[in-house]
């Protein structure tokens, strides 16, 4: 009898405080989602008429801005892949005595604030940066391009303020590969490309599947690149939510753009899962 | 190149191969051949450069210098894929992600062949695990795994079998049977094996030509029974089974044989099996070749006297005594408990005789230790 109910005295604590921070506050948005003005009321007054109207209305004016999310979380997740996987490859595999050192550079740059590193960016790409010049004296972009304040400049931020969250969960599970298997796969008379194909990248999906939806969860829903290095022709879902709610005081449509982003990551992330087998994987 | 090597057959032909690793030599300068068709083994204590040597026929390391070929083909340049050889690794290295049917078809597949099923059942069918087929290596037995690494090996009819220590992770009685298994199989396929181990009773069971390794050279190549009855260094005479090895001279010829003065007591030996370069030897003897008897008894052949019984080990098919000599050495007599005469009893006085053709000589200057000490670390991986 005991024995039974030790597990579920363990989860109270965890169970407690998702219930409190987590599903009330969400059943308070969903709440809120469907409210509208009240008549005549002040600016922020807000009554329950169920206008499920709201969600239509939220879609229909930043359609713009939802497709714009999914497209720079997608492009930043594939950069931060394309990046992280050989990065992760190299630490799990080449780095030696050095695996724990690279593995802090991974992470250091947690170190310094979220926001100072984004602000960073700005500078880096700025007119006084040397990316921009050198960029220009090799003719690579014009003269008069400039990077900040650009689709460009908040999809490069995004890949970058992410990277360490696809790094991780990628070398956690490329250095469980056991080299023998890669030396197996090369005996029998796989060449590297191939080795890489049917061993090493089958083995390392679950890396692959956590990593990207570490990436691409948070980048859909952020703001801070966005409004830091893009401009309003750049704006995310993100920046939205945050303008209706802190500017505009239009918590309704707050609300209901909160809802459909988080039920459109959902249904994305599924189909993804399933996509990726993951219970093909061991 | 890569088809030419991939097509190529025959025997296999190491010549002076050298693995250094900076200051450390792996394996120095050796080299061998091993005959088409024959199960081979390597064997010696870890560390001695015989997983090493292993590799880089595989091709999974490259030697510092010498070539290796296979048939007339040079394929000490080829990429291990570019060559006619497959594996089974120490720990299987399976394919966690893959069926086992998936395992053992990796190697067809890679070689473009669409139509696997045939060859992948008929493995199956050899290792006796027809029924695993959909199965993942996680769920097998390590005696399982370990036939699948064995199918998934052979499938490819491979020129050459490379057995890396294939049964150190199995319980004495599983591996018995697989030793057993192993060499049927190798006549059953008449594949050229060659396979690595420390366990001299492994490599005895089941090797036509054994090759004794120690400190990246090779110290005695010949069948089980040469390397045994006439062991031509005491590395090998300690390192195969047990040996007594008596410093002595030699104190004179007689025709085919030399006398030989052990501590002032003569015996012989016979001249092709005296290894010895000049006057000082080792006379080595089996302790199975031993015959301790009661001082009255008579006795033929070598005889050495003014023993007296140590110790006593009885171990059902034999006994063993440690009897000590009047020069201070105690020697190992191991008697088959068949001739219904009641054990002797420490403390008895006893001579010890045997049949002069069992007698091997030795170099005198020789470490008459060498290959007795166990290595704490002898079931881990080299390197």
């Amino acid at each position: 009898m005991k024995k039974i109910s030790t597990p579920y005295l363990l989860l109270i604590p965890g169970m407690g405080f998702l219930f409190t921070f987590f599903l009330l506050p969400l059943f308070n948005l969903a709440q809120t989602s469907t409210q509208t003005a009240v008549g005549g009321g002040d600016t922020g007054q807000y009554e329950q008429t169920f206008r499920f109207q709201n969600y239509v209305d939220a879609f229909v004016e930043n359609k713009e801005q939802f497709g714009r999310s999914f497209l720079y979380a997608t492009i930043a997740t594939v950069l931060a892949l394309a990046i992280a996987y050989p990065l992760a490859y190299a630490i799990a595999f080449k780095g030696g005595k050095l695996k724990n050192l690279m593995l802090v550079l991974v992470v250091a740059p947690f170190f310094t604030s979220f926001l100072l590193r984004t602000i960073a960016w700005k500078q880096i790409l700025g007119e006084e940066g040397f990316v921009v010049p050198t960029l220009r004296n090799l003719h690579i972009i014009s003269q008069s391009t400039t990077l900040t304040s650009s689709a460009f400049a908040v999809v490069a931020g995004m890949t970058y303020n992410f990277l360490p969250f696809m790094t991780l969960p990628l070398y956690a599970s490329i250095d469980r590969i056991d080299p023998r298997t890669l030396e197996a796969s090369g005996d029998l008379y796989a060449n590297g490309f191939t080795t890489f194909r049917k061993v090493t990248l089958p083995l390392s999906m679950p890396g692959v599947v956590a990593g990207t939806l570490l990436t691409f969860i948070p980048a859909a829903g952020d703001y801070v690149n966005a409004a830091i290095l893009g401009s309003p022709q750049t704006k995310m879902l993100g920046n939205v939510i945050e303008s209706r709610y802190f500017k505009i005081v239009d918590y309704p449509t707050a609300a209901a753009l909160s809802f459909t982003l988080m039920a459109a990551i959902l249904v994305l992330v599924t189909i993804y899962v399933r996509k990726a087998g993951t219970e093909e994987l061991v | 190149m890569s088809d030419i090597a991939k097509a190529a057959r025959g025997d296999l032909k190491l010549s002076h191969i050298t693995k250094s690793y900076g200051d450390f030599t792996a394996v120095n300068d050796l080299s061998l051949v091993i005959p088409e068709g024959s199960f081979f083994a390597l064997l010696g204590p870890s560390g001695c450069g015989k997983t090493t040597t292993l590799r880089m026929i595989a091709g999974l390391e490259e030697p510092t210098q010498g070539t290796i070929s296979l048939g007339a083909t040079d394929i000490t340049d080829t990429k291990p894929y570019q060559r006619p050889i497959n594996t089974v690794f120490q720990n299987y290295a399976l394919f966690p992600h893959l069926t086992i049917f998936e395992n053992i078809a990796f190697g067809l597949r890679r070689r473009g062949i669409k139509d696997v099923d045939d060859a992948v059942n008929k493995a199956l069918d050899l290792v006796e695990l027809p029924h695993l087929a959909q199965r993942k290596p996680t769920q097998l037995s390590g005696g399982q795994q370990q036939r699948i690494a064995l199918a998934r090996a052979i499938v490819n009819r491979p020129a050459l079998l490379l057995l890396d220590e294939p049964l150190g992770a199995l319980d004495l009685k599983l591996r018995r049977q697989m030793q057993i298994e192993l060499k049927w199989i190798q006549k059953e396929v008449g594949i050229t094996f060659v396979h690595v181990t420390h366990d001299q009773e492994e490599a005895m069971t089941m090797a036509d030509t054994i090759a004794v390794m120690n400190e990246g050279q090779i110290e005695q190549m010949g069948s089980p029974a040469d390397l045994y009855d006439n062991p031509e260094t005491a590395f090998v005479a300690n390192f195969l089974g047990q040996s007594n090895l008596i410093k002595g001279t030699v104190a004179g010829n007689d025709g085919a044989n030399q006398i030989i003065d052990l501590f002032g007591q003569k015996i012989s030996l016979q001249k092709d099996r005296s290894h010895a370069v000049d006057n000082s030897i080792y006379a080595g003897i089996r302790p199975e070749k031993f015959r301790i008897s009661r001082l009255e008894t008579a006795t033929s052949g070598n005889i050495l006297t003014g023993g007296k019984i140590e110790d006593v080990s009885y171990i059902g098919v034999s006994t063993q005594y440690q009897v000590l000599m009047p020069w201070g050495q105690e020697l190992m007599v191991f008697e088959q408990n068949d001739d219904g005469v009641a054990p002797f009893s420490v403390g008895e006085p006893v001579n010890i005789s045997w049949e002069p053709i069992f007698t091997f000589g030795l170099r005198g200057d020789e470490d008459a230790e060498a290959g007795t000490e166990v290595s704490p670390d002898e079931d881990l991986d080299e390197e």
